[in-house]
């Protein structure tokens, strides 16, 4: 019998900023939704032992996409005379036009990096829309770790090897040789100028300090994970972030870096198995 | 004292076949300091050609990587703590820096960190 998984992949069609889109998204199981946000630069595949978990497929519906211009969803139309830039009010645009479009009610959104940073934003503005929001590596502000992001995107330096470069050292020592290069390749395949267009969402329009005090935990609950080895966003600045955030919930995990999912799955599975126990138990 | 860590470095990286494809296209002197003592790192096509110590006076290099001997020490250590762990994470924690032309060495990152990491395993 052929080995395959119970991953399925098919392309979802929507509009955003009025502009036709075709996005790519796979998933696994059946439940209670749980959607899923790569980190810049990659795409769902970060998600693949997750979708593949069949601890957590049991009781969720793993879904992940990978956003326009990421993985197998092409950039809309014209792009070729764009610079692709990611906003906050275009990434939390299609997260919920992404769930109304799949007709997925009340998800759990758990997304890592520039996904656990814009988790936030949900959790402020969109709360009852979600059963639960999971951040990781998540805050509302973090200090950059170099000052040009023009490195990510010039003529005489190859995009995907420097971004590559530039992420091995976000990845936790102790993580298996497999899944860290797995995670690499993702960096080394993007679009050109597509890491760099995301982080000016998670350097400079994501700054949300003076933003999440708003956040009501009563209405959505949330919860904050942070590998100990990331140095983009630190544990510090997670705890400093949930500091504003009455019952937010942190958590640091060890031997983790900014890419809990992809870069060590059985690490990240410790820590993320009783969140999602303890966010079914709550019906 | 761990600036003896980098003696090796040349056998280190010319005895990996893959290492050296890697950094076939970089042709260039770097300066490496562990703490008081400065590295001149000669690289051509990939293979390390020549390691001299220092002090110098008035040479040339292209780029500058500097930390103190504690943060080698800690770099180095087989499986580093967290913030010791990439010269990246030393960086931003104030332990290193990096300055000059810092073209060559973003156009062949990968290749300069897997140098720079090379001396983990003896260490």
């Amino acid at each position: 019998m052929a080995d395959v998984e119970p991953i399925v992949g098919r392309y979802l069609r929507m509009t955003l900023g009025g502009r036709p889109h075709r996005v790519y998204f796979e998933e696994a199981g059946q439940g209670i939704p749980l959607v899923c946000l790569h980190t810049a630069g990659a795409d769902g595949r970060q998600f693949r032992h997750l979708l593949n978990d069949a601890e957590i497929t049991r009781h969720f519906r793993v879904v992940a996409f990978d956003m326009p211009w990421h993985g197998k969803s092409l950039p809309p139309v014209g792009w070729q005379d764009e610079e692709y830039t990611l906003t906050t009010r275009g990434y939390v645009d299609l997260i919920l036009t992404f769930c109304a479009a799949l007709g997925v009610e009340r998800p759990v959104v758990l997304g890592c990096s520039i996904g656990g940073k814009i988790v936030l934003e949900l959790a402020r503005l969109h709360a009852r829309s979600f059963r639960a929001l999971i951040g990781l590596e998540s805050a509302d502000y973090q200090a950059p770790w170099y000052d040009d992001t023009g490195w990510l995107h010039r003529p005489d330096v190859h995009g995907g090897e420097v971004c590559g470069a530039l992420m091995s050292g976000l990845i936790a020592p102790q993580s298996p040789s497999e899944t860290r290069w797995d995670t690499l390749w993702m960096y080394m395949q993007g679009g050109p100028g597509v890491f760099k267009g995301d982080l000016f969402f998670y350097r400079a329009d994501g700054d949300f300090r003076d933003r999440v005090a708003g956040i009501d935990t009563t209405i959505c609950p949330l919860y904050l994970l942070t590998g100990e080895y990331d140095f983009s966003c630190t544990p510090d600045d997670t705890q400093r972030t949930a500091a504003k955030i009455k019952g937010a919930r942190v958590t640091v995990m060890k031997e983790i870096g900014h890419f809990p999912m992809s870069e060590n799955p059985a690490q990240f599975r410790r820590y993320i198995l009783p969140v999602l126990e303890e966010i079914r138990g709550r019906g | 004292m761990i600036a003896a860590v980098l003696d090796d470095l040349a056998d280190l990286v010319n005895r990996d076949a893959s290492l050296v494809r890697r950094g076939r296209y970089l042709s260039t002197t770097f300066l490496v300091e562990t703490g008081p003592t400065a590295w001149l790192v000669t690289v051509h096509e990939g293979r390390v050609t020549g390691l001299e110590r220092g002090p110098f006076l008035m040479r040339a290099w292209s780029f500058a990587i500097r930390a103190s001997e504690e943060a080698w020490r800690r770099f180095w250590e087989p499986v580093p703590a967290a913030g010791w762990h990439d010269l990246f994470a030393m960086t931003k924690g104030g332990h290193a820096t990096v300055e000059g032309d810092l073209r060559p060495l973003m156009a062949n990152l990968r290749y300069v960190k897997d140098v720079l990491t090379k001396p983990r395993r003896s260490a």
